[in-house]
């Protein structure tokens, strides 16, 4: 770096650039949190989906799942499970489970009772209809 | 050592290498329960290990920032520490509390956990990385206020310099995004967008401060290059890291229920995220080679030059490999994430940690630097565990394009678990390199009672 290019340029190359990228982002997400509606899904942001997050959270399902891609990658993705395998199909795995088959991946038994269940299947039928940009590519997740 | 506050930054590196050692414990067994998937069930199912895993990890690395803090903020600014007590107090109340998180991750039902810590008035957990009980968020910020107003008293008391400037900016940081963890909305859109203002702002943002001022303040002890060029050299970097990682949270805005901008936004800004990045490896290796002095502690250099080059390729060709939206559309929440996610924070974080403590951790000893015996035992764990990393990244590069390619570009779509058996012999690779990694770390403890003739402390 040659002599003509100083420590107070560069410092103020920073504040600035740093208070101009910072004020992009806000900007960005303000414009993000007034059209959110559109894509997600708020509409059908029942109490009962609220209650179904509750318990996603309280059973920590994101330590082994995805959701919409972000979370842990031992176990499927659950953004779309709803239409890949239906709300019976999805109650029943979670009362079965743990399936106790030898040297294969395991999951918990949570006790949950029918209005949880119900609860939960809220939430993933919502979660399914959120328009994220046609991702994942294919129903497997 | 020339302040006799500074030694209060040992306990913190203590902590920080007891709670790595407890990281990889974890991260063997996850790796086995990969492969033998009913190991240690129902003991410990596999998201609790993944999340003390990934909770010890934040919080070693926090005891290593913040003993970095305690180290270097009295030495730049030159003068004693605003108050030792309370960084000791702050150091116990915040092992304790750690230790207690990791305790009732292990020992209770999470579910139980959430209602025992008073998840029912404020709902905060069960999101990744920010499972912490509400109890426990709520020590952090207690513990980082304490923390960020005996170090910013100590810096107004003195001699302010860029490298304090900007450690300082990045912690100040660093607490104001954890903020962001105590929101959490019913709207699942809503509560992940703001989910990475914490995660994201964090490690691609005000981190980056945080590791480029720890790593310039090591280069100018170890090289004797003059302070301007390096501080200028600092500004640059992380000019560069904020102008590019600001805008580049929209990388995680693809596929999450934002508009579809962000896939424009995202992809432009992130794919630039490598050059900071860059940019430091160029700077460790051009100060290093300006050296004006021989400096006695070869292996800081080691580490210096080490987070230079696998932050480079763990945070910015790793990351770069699946940023672009279109790659991205196939490959998120692979197994490549998961390559990217273990190179990046090794490379950058745990590096720099490593870095500060090699440096430092001699002179809190009362030596200028370990016997040269100690010191070849920690160069042989730094490429222990640096290779080993590199393996465990390419296996599970290798087992996500697999992944990615029969479970979602093929015609034929395979369900996940069908996929997950066919790049078991990946797994079963990861998990070895996993075991040469964890026989680093061993090493690296090691080297820490190997006697010998050590440098004495000359002050100058």
């Amino acid at each position: 770096m040659s002599g003509t290019f100083t420590k107070a340029m560069a410092r103020n190359i920073f504040y600035g650039g740093t208070v101009f990228f910072f004020l992009l982002l806000v900007a960005l997400t303000v414009d993000t949190t007034t059209n959110l509606h559109k894509s997600d899904n708020s509409a059908n942001l029942t109490p009962q989906v609220v209650a179904g997050k509750h318990i996603w959270e309280t059973r920590n399902c994101i330590g082994c799942h995805t959701l919409l891609g972000e979370g842990a990658y031992f176990a499927p993705e659950l953004g779309n499970v709803y239409p890949r395998r239906g709300p019976e199909f999805i109650k029943a795995w979670i009362q079965s489970q743990p399936t106790g088959a030898p040297g294969r991946r395991q999951m918990p038994q949570f006790h949950l009772t029918d209005q949880e269940l119900d609860d939960l299947v809220a939430f993933l039928k919502y979660t399914s209809e959120i328009d994220a940009q046609k991702w994942p590519p294919n129903i497997e997740g | 050592m020339k302040y006799t506050s500074q030694s209060v930054a040992l306990p913190y590196f203590i902590a920080a290498i007891g709670l790595f050692v407890g990281q990889i414990v974890f991260g063997l067994a996850m790796g086995l329960q990969y492969v033998v998937g009913d190991f240690l069930f129902p003991e410990i199912p596999f998201n609790v290990a993944r999340m003390v895993h990934t909770n010890l990890l934040i919080v070693w690395l926090l005891f290593g920032f913040m003993g970095a803090a305690y180290y270097l903020i009295p030495e730049e600014a030159e003068t004693e520490l605003y108050s030792p007590k309370l960084a000791l107090l702050m150091f116990w109340i915040f092992l304790i509390a750690g230790a207690a998180t990791i305790l009732g991750y292990l020992l209770v039902d999470y579910a139980t956990l959430a209602e025992m810590t008073g998840n029912n008035i404020l709902a905060t957990m069960g999101r990744e990385f920010l499972e912490q009980p509400l109890l426990t968020k709520i020590g952090i910020v207690i513990v980082a206020l304490a923390f960020l107003f005996n170090i910013s008293m100590t810096m107004l008391k003195g001699r302010k310099t860029v490298i304090s400037i900007v450690m300082l900016l990045g912690l100040w940081g660093l607490a104001i995004f954890f903020l962001f963890s105590f929101y959490n909305p019913g709207n699942l859109v809503k509560d992940k967008f703001y989910w990475w203002w914490v995660v994201h702002l964090w490690v691609e943002g005000v981190w980056e401060l945080i590791m480029a001022a720890m790593l310039a303040f090591v280069l100018i002890k170890v090289t004797g290059v003059d302070r301007e060029v390096i501080e200028k050299w600092l500004y640059v970097i992380i000019t560069l890291a904020l102008v590019t990682g600001l805008i580049g949270t929209g990388h995680h805005y693809f596929w999450i229920g934002t508009p579809g901008y962000w896939q424009w936004w995202g992809s432009i800004f992130s794919a630039l995220e490598p050059i900071p990045f860059f940019a430091m490896t160029v700077f460790a290796f051009n100060m290093v080679n300006r050296r004006r002095r021989e400096h006695p502690n070869k292996a800081a250099v080691l580490w210096a030059l080490g987070t230079g080059v696998m932050a480079f390729l763990g945070a910015g060709v790793w990351g770069f490999l699946h940023t672009l939206a279109p790659v991205n559309f196939y490959t998120h929440g692979s197994q490549i994430t998961a390559a990217h996610g273990h190179m990046a924070f090794y490379g950058a974080y745990v590096l720099v940690v490593l870095t500060i403590i090699s440096y430092a951790m001699p002179l809190l000893r009362g030596r200028a630097a370990n016997s040269q015996r100690a010191q070849v035992v920690e160069m042989w764990s730094f490429w222990l565990m640096t290779i080993s990393m590199v393996f465990i990244t390419l296996f599970l590069t290798a087992a996500g394009i697999l992944q990615v390619w029969l479970q979602r570009v093929s015609d034929t779509p395979m369900p996940f678990m069908q996929v997950q058996d066919q790049i078991n012999l990946f797994y079963w690779m990861r998990l070895w390199a996993g075991v040469v990694f964890a026989v680093g770390l061993v090493t690296y403890v090691t080297s820490f009672f190997i006697k010998g003739e050590s440098k004495p402390l000359i002050t100058p």
